[in-house]
Order: structure tokens, then sequence, then C-alpha cells
């Protein structure tokens, strides 16, 4: 092969690459727009998960710490919303059962900037759940691009 | 080095410094070192600039190249192996030792010419390297299989990187805190070549064993140590790689947000 056919052949892949991930970006339908739908994407095997941490005095606190490292930054203090990612204190979310925000924490929703938390290991992200669960609901700024 | 599945975070810039002393036989000990600008530019694409150099002692320091790194995560969920395509265009000189990776028939002889001579060769190659990593239990395992292409004609070259690492602890505390356990990430990973085309296999190869220990700090600073030793005779007998990287979240926001500014 030559040294041009390689050039092209390499620029080809990385271009389809992008392409496809690209066209699985957007949204499909009126159900997809809201991101809050991924959450009853979760699976009935992650549904029906209860947290192991729901007992924990310490988890809360701890998810808090973790939040505020991880979090924050996007989906803003206590997780009312920001410029870059809904509001967590959403009903949508806050009624979710655990398993499913779990599900999303170790998935992500990389199509949606939502990166995929599973280097967090599995206790620290049940102590994330158990921090989300403790703020209730609360409305989100009119800002936020994840209000519905 | 071995990589795992993890990507960067959008928007987010990693800035690296990243160095690699080496134990050299028939020739001067060298100091090799990058400076990488790693940038989350969607939750499924992480792009990355390396500048390298390094300092042969008795010899003298120069400046190897330059590398363009991008790393794509197909698949959308995670899964019990989740792959990672890896794509490198690397435009170094000969006398480039930073060793990031051992692929084809690298071997220590390589890094014994004197500087003025092997900075006269140039190397411009694509790198390809398929990613299968897995968590398990805290545990990540991770398998690397690379593929170099020179692009001037010569044959591809083979290599492999496999690693796990695990958190000294599984939770997090319930206050904030540097030398907390689940700060600090030990691991073991072991790399060399696998020849060639035409002579893939182990035979004038090199391998290595390493450890290492990262500690990520709450605020963004990430230091590293990973110390490595070569398992036969074609191997440096001791590689020391260290680095210190500092995370900047938000700054894709940051920046878009200045060219806003103008424009309004």
């Amino acid at each position: 092969m030559k040294l041009n056919q390689f050039v092209i052949a390499c620029l080809l892949l990385f271009g389809g690459i992008v392409a496809a991930a690209t066209s699985q970006e957007s949204p499909k339908g009126p159900e997809s727009n809201s991101v809050y739908a991924e959450l009853k994407k979760a699976p009935e095997k992650y549904r029906s998960k209860t947290n192991p941490l729901a007992n924990d005095a310490d988890a809360v606190a701890a998810g808090g710490v973790l939040f505020e490292e991880h979090c924050e930054e996007c989906h803003g203090k206590e997780g009312i919303g920001g410029k870059k990612a809904p509001s967590l204190r959403a009903e949508e979310v806050q009624t979710s059962p655990p398993g499913a925000i779990f599900w999303i924490l170790s998935n992500g929703v990389v199509r949606k900037k939502m990166p995929v938390w599973s280097k967090l290991p599995e206790p620290e992200r049940w102590q994330l759940v158990s921090y989300l669960k403790s703020l209730g609901t609360a409305t989100a700024e009119s800002n936020s691009p994840g209000k519905p | 080095m071995a990589y795992d599945h993890n990507l960067e975070e959008p928007g987010s810039l990693e800035v690296e410094y990243f160095s690699t002393f080496g134990t050299q036989r028939g020739g001067s000990d060298f100091h090799a070192y990058w400076a990488e600008l790693e940038y989350g530019a969607t939750a499924w694409w992480t792009t990355e600039l390396y500048l390298d150099g390094q300092t042969t002692f008795g010899d003298s320091t120069v400046f190897t190249g330059y590398r363009w790194e991008n790393r794509f995560r197909p698949l959308k969920n995670e899964h019990l192996i989740n792959p990672v395509l890896y794509l490198e265009f690397e435009n170094t000189n000969g006398a480039d030792k930073i060793l990031k990776e051992v692929e084809g028939h690298d071997v220590e002889s390589d890094y014994a010419v004197p500087n003025a001579l092997a900075r006269q060769e140039r190397t411009r190659e694509m790198e390809f390297k398929l990613i299968l990593s897995s968590n398990f239990r805290g545990w990540n395992f991770t398998e690397n299989t690379i593929a170099t292409k020179n692009l001037s004609n010569e044959p591809w070259e083979f290599g492999y990187a496999l690693g796990a690492s695990r958190p000294l602890a599984m939770k997090g505390a319930a206050h904030r805190c540097n030398f907390c356990r689940q700060h600090f990430v030990a691991g073991v990973e072991l790399y060399g070549g696998l020849g060639d085309r035409y002579s893939f296999g182990l035979n004038n190869t090199s391998h290595y064993l390493g450890t290492g220990l990262a500690w990520n700090l709450p605020t963004g600073w990430t230091f590293r140590l990973e110390p490595s030793f070569g398992l036969n005779g074609n191997s440096h007998q001791f590689l020391l790689r260290w680095g210190v990287s500092r995370e900047f979240s938000g700054f894709g926001n940051m920046v878009s947000g200045l060219f806003k500014g103008r424009r309004e």
C-alpha cells in the first residue's frame, strides 16, 4: 500500500468514526428530547436494585464530597442545574428508583455529554445516589438545558 | 502504558508533565519527557497532543517531536468488556526515548545511539490500539493490542500492554481530604513488543513488568510514579516513569464563553 493510499484510508476511517458517533447524538423523537428520558431506559435489573448504603450514616456526607469533586461543575451547586447539565432536583430524578440513577452514573449518557462514571468504585456511586436522593425536589434554574 | 476505557470528561483539559528515566547498557542513562494537553472533546472522544524531548546524560538535550492521539469509545453503555479505539499520528526523530509503549523489535541497544546521529532519522508513524477494559469489584483490568505502521514503507509492528489497578479504598470519606485512601490507585503493568509482520513473536523483543501508584487529589492534581523492570536481556534494566498533571474542568466552556463575549 502506498503512502497516499494509507493516509487516505486513515482519514476515511477517522471521518467514519466521527460521522457515526455524531449521527447517534441526534435525538430521534420527542421522548428522547428530554434529558431525563434516559432514566427510563434503565434495565429492570438495575431499577429493582436497592441502595446497599441506604442505612450507612456517612453515605450522604461522602456522596456530597464526591458530588462537589465530580458533578458540581456541570450540575451546579447542590444539583440545581447549570449551563452544561440538567437539574438533579427535578421530579424525574428524585422519583426515579435509586438503581436507575446508579445505572445512569455507571453508563453515562455519552451522546449527550454525560460522562461514564464507572471509574468510581461501586460504593462511591451508591454514595452519590444517597446524596442525590437526600437533596429532594427543587425548581431547576430557567437557563438549565435539562428543563424538559 | 496501558490505557483503560475511561476518557477525559467533556470540556475538561488536562495538562501533564511526564518523564521516563532509563538505565542504558552500552551508553548513557537518559531522562525523556513529554508535555501533554488532553482534552475531552465529547464524552466519547478524547484528543491529546504531546511534545517530546529527552536528555541523555553526557550527551545532549533534544526536542524529539510531537504526537497527536485520539481515543474513541464506540459503545454507548458500559459492558463487561469495554472497547476503545485509539489512533495516533507520530512525527518524531530517532532520538525519541519516551518509551510510552514498546512495539516491534524495540530493544535497549536502539537507544544507545548518540543524539546527534539518532535525531537525523525521521519517524512518521500511525499507531492503532484496541483497548479492551473491564471494571470488576473495584478492579480495572485492561488489555491493549498495538499495531504501528511507519509511513515510510516499513512493515507493521506489534506490541501489547496489560494492566490491573485498584483504588486503595472503595468508599469515599465523609469529609474532604487529600490523604484518604480512595485518592490512591495502585496497579501492575506488563508491556512489550511482538515483532513485526515478517517476524511476529517474542524473538528479539523487549518486555517490562512495572508497578504504579497514582495519587488523585480532589483539587484536580494527579501525581504518578511507575517503576518498571526489564524482563529479558533486550530490555532496559530499569525504567522509572513519573508524572504530574492538573485537570481544568470546564475549560471548553470557558473558551467558548470568551468567543461569545466578543461577538456580543
